[in-house]
């Protein structure tokens, strides 16, 4: 019982590290393949290839990483292998 | 004891009041040096003030923070809260060249310098999914350590320890660099004497308190330097459009670059071929490049150990997370707001610097003219006043007219000023030898507009307006010179400057202690004495880390010229020769001792070998691998004129010969077009390789091992190691 609790755990917390790593690929790499075809769109002056690159993906980066820590908390409480308070 | 102990959780259960009243305290402190600039007191000792106030506090808190416990001198007792140590992390992680230079880079690269925002930010999504947390609970004090417990034995130690030693030295030493010159541009102090004065900065911040003392120094530094980077292009988005908020306000900006950049290429201004349009993409950088860059900064920063080992400080392996996000989040702050900062500037200078006539040119021009950081046809105020020394002595040595004052200096041995008299063109040399003929007394700023004409016609720019080509200006201009360009008064010139050296402290100390934790953690107690008393262990970080400071600081008063460059090998090396081993020895479980031996080595060497290769050794290592090579037709065709002109070149003229096949070899001395700042896009798969062909090719990790990974997969549970060594011995 243990050892697949223990083996639930880590299947989970790879899930969500695959999820993360995706998000982070698409954010660092796909998106910026399209920059020429999204330039075409603008924003408040910003044309929108540009500003992914500038901005956009950094704010993604940055709730993905609150997001993250987030759900990897839940996923340790929900197999008992949260640290105590 | 018991009083410091009382007086420790006094401290760290009100840190917000704390840094709060210090934060406060630094901004009156501003405004005190803001009322004195009104009196009237001069800006050079308006500048000694910022530095001197920001850098006693440092050593203030550094002092206050020393320790004689180990936990607490590698990594401060496992006691720093999420968002502090994010802070720490933001310090730690942001160096001078990223205040000073970012913005600049982002100036004259537009869209392909974004390649460093991303790369510089992304990588912390890998340390919080892949790293951080699991080495938090393995409990380590150092990155080796844990490779060494991981793939048992010193083996895998040493190599991770010869691998940190690469990425960091000459890492830290562009910070000590960075400190000269920031504090000489500043203070008018002599390089040299900067540099040292840094160092005893660096010193008194980290030696007496280890980690304790970096981490709340860094915590310091990062609120210095955040303010210093900020309110400049805040007020300036306040006085252009009226809203403080630069990072939503320049998209107006970009327009308006686009909209001149099509004027000035209309108007003849610039040529259509050479201005390279701001947000246009791959220009500098082709695809492959820009994306090999991003990946190989983002698992550099992943894999570097001065900041892996921040993490090693939160209370648990749930604040490490979190920690990673607030890290990220004030890193954000700063390259978040590096695009508004270039496009304003762009603006400015394409609006009111380009197309100005050449005797009407704003007066920041001249201020960084003079630093040699601005040149206009390649002359700047400071090669002037060089040459007109030059001029004058050789007059004295007997020269009557302009030809004859290169010879009169070589006769008269004066090597110096006759390379300052070769560096001026030959239109230059005219208008400097007529102006000091007419007026013996004439200075460099006298005759700087006529030397800029003299130019211009002899450019075949007959306007009286200065052109896109002709201006060049260095990177560092661009943070710099935002508060003169908004007509900010001194004192924010002085924040700046109080900012950016805040940045390259914080970043040294951080360095330093990676590497003189790793000579005396895991070289000395490891490997040498693993029965050194507490005390001695100490002692000899203490010893280390003053060694490795000065050796750093000796190498960066030299100024070598390649420590720049350098640097940004530093996220190679430890991509391709760490990020593998540390990597897999979390997520898969077969990886063992040899297999992580061979990745480490293997990719180390890759990596080593591409950046070598191909900066050092460009000639041969093109004809080793011309096959590969990104070269097009034209190119190869002129490696073989060159190699020609090489070889029957007569021994007077060898050595420049051998300079241009060189010089033309390193730009096709390359694997399928790849530069060598992302060489770990070759180390890092052959390091992922090695491992996993090795490990499968050895015996599997005993049971013991397998279970000690369950361990570090589980937050839950204590560490697995205490005071720096294993609770249980795993083999």
């Amino acid at each position: 019982m243990a050892r697949s609790n223990s083996e639930g755990h880590w299947a989970a917390t790879s899930r969500l590290m695959y999820i993360a790593l995706a998000i982070w690929a698409f954010f660092s790499f796909v998106i910026h393949f399209f920059v020429n075809s999204l330039n075409a769109i603008v924003i408040f002056g910003f044309p929108l290839g540009f500003w992914f690159a500038a901005q956009g993906s950094l704010i993604i980066f940055v709730v993905l990483l609150f997001w993250f820590a987030r759900k990897q908390n839940d996923i340790d409480s929900e197999h008992g292998f949260a640290e105590e308070e | 004891m018991a009083t410091q102990t009382s007086r420790e959780s006094g401290f760290l259960n009100n840190l917000g009041r704390v840094y709060g009243i210090y934060t406060g305290g630094f901004l009156v402190f501003v405004i005190l040096v803001a009322i004195l600039e009104q009196l009237g007191v001069p800006n050079r000792v308006l500048g000694y003030l910022f530095v001197g106030f920001t850098i006693l506090i440092y050593a203030f808190i550094g002092i206050v923070s020393r320790t004689t416990q180990v936990s607490e001198y590698y990594v401060a007792g496992r006691k720093v809260p999420a968002v502090y140590n994010g802070m720490a992390t933001g310090a730690d992680w942001m160096s001078g060249a990223s205040f000073v230079g970012m913005a600049g880079t982002l100036f004259a690269l537009g869209y392909d310098g974004l390649a460093f925002v991303l790369g510089w930010t992304g990588g912390y999504v890998l340390v919080s999914v892949l790293l951080a947390p699991y080495l938090r609970k393995f409990g380590a004090y150092t990155v080796p350590d844990f490779l060494s417990a991981r793939y048992n034995g010193n083996l895998a130690r040493f190599i991770g320890v010869l691998v940190l030693l690469a990425c960091s030295f000459t890492y830290v030493v562009a910070q000590i660099y960075a400190t000269g010159i920031i504090a000489s541009r500043f203070l008018g102090m002599s390089f040299e004497i900067a540099v040292y004065a840094g160092l005893a900065g660096i010193l008194v911040c980290s030696m007496l308190g280890g980690m304790r003392a970096v981490t709340w120094t860094q915590v310091a530094q990062y609120i210095v330097l955040i303010i210093a980077y900020l309110t400049p292009v805040v007020v300036l988005s306040t006085q252009k459009y009226g809203v403080p908020l630069p990072e939503l306000m320049y998209g107006q900006a970009l327009q308006d670059i686009t909209a001149r950049e099509q004027e000035m290429i209309a108007t003849g201004l610039a040529e259509a071929g050479k201005l390279k349009p701001h947000i246009a993409a791959f220009l500098t950088y082709d695809r492959l490049n820009y994306f090999s860059l991003i990946l190989c900064l983002m698992v550099g920063t992943a894999s570097l150990p001065h900041i892996l080992m921040r993490y090693f400080t939160t209370p648990s392996v749930r604040d490490a997370r979190k920690s990673v996000a607030w890290s990220l989040f004030f890193i954000f702050l700063l390259y978040f707001t590096a695009p508004s900062y270039a496009a304003f500037a762009k603006l400015e200078v394409y609006t009111n610097v380009i197309g100005q006539s050449l005797d009407a040119l704003p007066a920041w021009i001249s201020t960084y003219s003079n630093l040699d950081l601005v040149k206009i046809y390649g002359i700047t105020l400071k090669g002037l006043g060089g040459g007109i020394a030059a001029l004058k002595a050789g007059l004295a040595a007997g020269a009557t007219d302009v030809a004859g004052v290169a010879a009169a200096l070589k006769g008269a041995g004066q090597d110096a000023l006759l390379a300052s008299w070769s560096a001026l063109s030959d239109p230059v040399k005219a208008v400097v030898f007529e102006a000091v003929k007419a007026n013996p007394a004439a200075a460099a700023s006298d005759i700087f507009t006529q030397s800029i004409q003299a130019a211009a016609q002899a450019a075949g720019n007959t306007t009286g307006k200065l052109t896109h080509g002709a201006l060049a200006i260095d990177n560092d201009v661009i943070v710099l010179s935002t508060p003169e360009i908004a007509g900010m008064p001194y004192v924010i010139a002085g924040l700046v400057a109080a900012g950016g050296l805040a940045a390259a402290l914080s970043t040294a100390d951080g360095l330093l202690l990676a590497i003189a934790n790793a000579l005396s953690h895991d070289i000395y107690y490891k490997m040498i004495d693993t029965h050194a008393p507490t005390t001695r262990r100490l002692m000899v970080s203490r010893i280390l880390l003053v060694i490795v400071a000065v050796i750093a600081a000796y190498v960066a008063s030299t100024r070598p010229a390649d420590i720049l460059a350098m640097v940004s090998w530093a996220f190679s090396i430890a991509a391709a020769g760490l990020f593998p081993a540390l990597v897999l020895g979390v997520w898969w479980k077969r990886a063992n001792k040899w297999g992580a031996v061979a990745g480490m080595v293997a990719g180390f060497g890759v990596c080593l070998y591409y950046l070598v290769g191909t900066r050092y050794y460009a000639v041969g290592f093109y004809e080793m691998w011309s096959g590969l090579s990104g070269a097009n037709d034209a190119a190869v065709t002129k490696f073989v004129e060159l190699k020609a002109a090489f070889d029957g070149a007569a021994p007077e003229v060898k050595a420049s010969a051998w300079k241009a096949l060189d010089t033309h070899a390193q730009n096709i001395a390359n694997w399928f077009g790849v530069r060598n700042i992302s060489s770990a896009l070759f180390g890092l798969p052959v390091g992922f390789v090695a491992i996993v062909a090795v490990s499968l090719l050895t015996k599997a990790p005993s049971k013991v091992m397998q279970d000690f990974i369950d361990e570090i997969r589980k937050p839950k549970g204590k560490e697995l190691m205490e005071g720096g060594n294993l609770i249980t011995e795993v083999h």
